[in-house]
């Protein structure tokens, strides 16, 4: 068997149970009205997290997406507010501006041959400090064509509303899929996250993927950005501190190994459904303090990690025993 | 000629590694290419990849000079390289390794299915049918191997370097990659084989060339060379003769023991043995590259759990981790001095008391003076040459390097010392002097293990003798058969069980 996707298997069974568990509880969590929210809600998560599973599995981290996204929802509220331009230019400006963020990051990583973690933790300060020279209060966005955005759902049956936002999450989890498992870029990084001198030897060019592959994870905190600041119709600066930390979790308990080289784009969705599944509980419990979540979040990651620790030890066993 | 190579040079600051070697590689033939440390093999090796630029030299390619400046230029010029680890990836799947960076592509997306199939077809050339799709970790070492050859071929096609690509094989997994190696060469590819097994030299290569301290000593053809004159070839007989006059007179008479190890091993690393020291007593370790010795040194010194015993006249010692170890009164000066030896950051004086120290504990320092009194002692009486103690350890040279890392033990007061290669990469000089110095150290009652490759170092230093081959101790030498000539028979006797390596 295959040991490769088996930490895929565990989360989504996870998921399964954690799930039947809820439902046994409220029935109604099956509702498509819940799971229409459960998608909108974590939109700009999942999207965050697409990104976070590329780097991740290139070895690397990036600390910098929850002030990008911060950054995103105040620029987009400025430039609205101050300026004529419409919305789509606005988003496509800032999606250069994000991706050309990551790509010197990953540039610096490259020829400074330096931890990922100083570079993105300095590119966190920055963005977050640029941020709030735009604006250091919430600026509201209105645009007739936001109210459109936000409007923008389709009816399931049941009245659960697939919005936009959503359905964007899943194209971009897709996306994703294809760039991860379907393209040589894709190879490349899991080259790298495998062993970095391995890979050059195999002819991986490492400058242009790790600064792909933090392009990327830029251009996907622009693109959480917008969600977000559709999904709030406000851009904040001091919103969604933290939210690279829990993209790193939802990341992890999608089943891909922090160390890189192992996992697959499609359990990061299952992370953060089931991160969002969690919270769903705490409010239709009630009684429940939201820290809760926190706490089963952290015990999820603590079980992953286990996991991800015994498998390995359990192919290195098999393999010493000449399986 | 495929690959002809003429007066190759290659310099570093402090060494010439390789100095004017020619070498010459047919189409359809397997040569090996052999050497102890250091002889300048892997730089060799390394020129020809384009992971190193040569200084000198010219290296030509169906008669066309070429002067590769990346593995994968190598590779498109058709030298393919296979190393001793296996330089694929363990993560990704096998057909994924050998098609990577050609994986076929419809409307721009890797197409699996076509992946799978060729890459089924690839191994079919090499007898091999496996699970294409699993991860190539999940497969032993042997396979891997083979598959990294299947994808060297198919990259490059002309020639192929093997670099020790048997060290972790078992005997039937060799002859796996034999068959493989055999079926390329009977494709006409040129195949440079790298390894310090000799029996599988014997077995397997059409020629030999031998290189020792950068240059080339002989190529012949497999089939004239016998073994004895093949390891003398390897490791020569080169010493100062000033140290041969210090070898001891007397013989092992009257010498209690002090230690006795009794069936001492460890399973993939070495046979037990069973070994005693005695007081006072150099006893040397003898074998080719690989056959040992230092894992016998490495279990002695609790680096490995080991199966059996140790103990001296007071009873059981506890061997289980280095710190038992040097509780025991065990010194060990490992091989690799840069990376196991030093601190190279720290000074003279630091790297001096740091075993002291840490057996001490933390809450018990050393005193500053106490520091300064043993350096300089040490400084004065090893004839360290350094400006002064507070020098970085690093900006000393390698023998001056060995000096301290033998202080360090001095310091402790050991009564048994392991020196592995005490010698290597140390000018003639200092060479002579760390010898003398063993001698004054048995003189003073403690008992000393040297492993050496170079054969008349032992026969210089050491009263007994102890020959290892295959990860086995074979012979014993004492007294008067301490002599060059006996060692090297011992080490080339060809092994009549015909075991390949061990496990």
């Amino acid at each position: 068997m295959n040991t490769r996707a088996l930490p895929l298997y565990a989360t989504i069974v996870i998921f399964l149970l954690a799930y039947l568990l809820c439902w046994l509880q409220f029935p109604n969590i099956l509702s498509t009205r819940v799971i229409g929210n459960l998608l909108t809600d974590n939109a700009y998560l999942g999207i965050v997290a697409v990104g976070m599973t590329l780097v991740i599995l290139s070895g690397g981290i990036d600390l910098s997406v929850g002030s990008v996204i911060a950054f995103s929802g105040v620029f987009i509220a400025v430039v609205l507010r101050d300026t004529a331009l419409h919305p789509l230019v606005v988003f496509a400006l800032l999606l250069m501006l994000t991706t050309a963020f990551g790509a010197a990051m990953g540039f610096l990583i490259d020829r400074l041959a330096m931890p990922a973690f100083i570079v993105t933790l300095a590119g966190m300060f920055l963005a977050r400090g640029a941020a709030y020279m735009l604006s250091i209060e919430s600026v509201p966005i209105q645009h007739p064509f936001y109210e459109t955005l936000q409007k923008a759902y389709w009816l399931m049956p049941g009245k659960g509303r697939l919005t936009l936002i959503g359905v964007l999450m899943l194209l971009t989890v897709l996306a994703g899929m294809v760039i991860a498992h379907k393209t040589r870029f894709g190879a490349s990084v899991y080259a790298l996250g495998g062993g970095e001198a391995t890979a050059r030897l195999m002819g991986v060019r490492r400058g242009r993927t790790t600064m792909l592959v933090y392009g990327f994870s830029g251009l996907m905190a622009g693109l959480s950005g917008i969600v977000f600041s559709i999904y709030t119709g406000s851009g904040y600066s001091l919103a969604t501190v933290g939210t690279e930390l829990t993209a790193i979790a939802a990341v992890v308990i999608g089943g891909t190994l922090l160390t890189g080289g192992a996992g697959y784009m499609f359990g990061t969705l299952v992370g953060v459904l089931t991160m969002g599944l969690i919270q769903t509980y705490i409010v239709f419990d009630g009684t429940l303090s939201s820290w809760w979540t926190k706490i089963v979040i952290g015990v999820l990651l603590l079980v992953f990690i286990l996991l991800q620790k015994g498998l390995l030890k359990l192919s290195q066993t098999r393999l010493a025993a000449g399986g | 000629m495929l690959l002809s190579i003429r007066s190759l040079t290659k310099t570093f600051p402090g060494t010439r590694a390789l100095d004017g070697v020619d070498f010459d590689l047919a189409a359809g033939e397997v040569h090996a290419l052999l050497g102890e440390n250091g002889a300048g093999k892997s730089t060799l090796i390394k020129c020809l990849t384009g992971a190193y630029h040569r200084d000198g030299g010219t290296v030509a390619l169906d008669g066309a000079e070429i002067a590769p400046r990346s593995t994968v230029e190598a590779q498109d010029l058709g030298i393919g390289t296979v190393y001793q680890e296996v330089n694929l990836l363990p993560n990704l799947t096998v057909a994924q390794n050998l098609m990577f960076g050609r994986e076929p592509r419809r409307w721009g997306l890797i197409d699996s299915r076509a992946m799978r199939a060729e890459a089924r077809d690839m191994l079919g050339h090499y007898g091999l049918q496996i699970d294409v799709d699993r991860d190539l970790g999940s497969y032993s070492v042997a396979i891997r191997q083979i598959i990294a050859i299947a994808r060297a071929v198919a990259l490059s096609g002309k020639v192929l370097i093997l670099d020790e690509p048997t060290a972790s094989l078992d005997a039937r997994e060799v002859e796996m990659v034999f068959d493989v190696v055999r079926g390329l060469r009977q494709r006409g590819l040129g195949i440079v084989f790298v390894s310090h097994f000799l029996d599988q030299v014997f077995e397997l290569t059409d020629r030999v060339t031998v290189l020792r301290n950068g240059r080339k000593i002989v190529t012949e053809r497999t089939a004239d060379l016998d073994r004895v004159r093949l390891i003398e070839h390897m490791l020569g007989r080169a010493m100062e003769h000033e140290v041969e006059e210090l070898a001891s007179e007397e013989g092992p008479v009257g010498r209690p023991d002090l230690l006795a190890f009794e069936n001492f091993g460890r399973r993939g690393m070495i046979k037990p043995f069973d070994l005693t020291v005695g007081q006072g007593e150099v006893v040397g370790l003898a074998g080719l590259l690989g056959s040992g010795r230092t894992e016998s040194a490495e279990l002695m010194f609790g680096l490995h759990a080991a199966s059996g015993t140790a103990r001296d006249p007071q009873g059981a010692l506890d061997l289980n981790s280095p710190r038992a170890a040097i509780a025991a009164g065990f010194g060990f000066a490992p091989e690799d001095r840069k990376t196991d030896g030093i601190v190279a950051d720290l000074s003279i004086r630091e790297n001096i008391i740091l075993g002291l120290q840490a057996r001490r504990g933390w809450a018990r320092p050393v005193s500053r003076a106490e520091q300064n009194r043993l350096a300089d002692d040490y400084i004065r009486r090893l004839d360290i040459r350094t400006s002064g103690r507070e020098k970085a350890i690093g900006d000393l040279s390698g023998g001056n390097q060995q000096k301290v890392v033998l202080a360090r033990w001095l310091a402790m007061n050991p009564r048994f010392l392991i020196l592995d290669e005490p010698t290597r990469g140390i000018d003639v000089g200092a060479h002579a002097e760390i010898l003398r110095l063993i001698h004054e150290l048995t003189d003073a009652g403690m008992s000393v293990l040297v492993i050496s490759s170079e054969i008349d170092e032992l026969v210089a230093v050491a009263d007994r003798v102890i020959v290892l081959r295959d990860r086995r101790h074979v012979a014993e030498l004492s007294g008067s058969r301490v002599t060059g000539a006996e060692i090297m028979r011992a080490i080339a006797q060809s092994d009549a069980k015909g075991e390949g390596a061990a496990a």
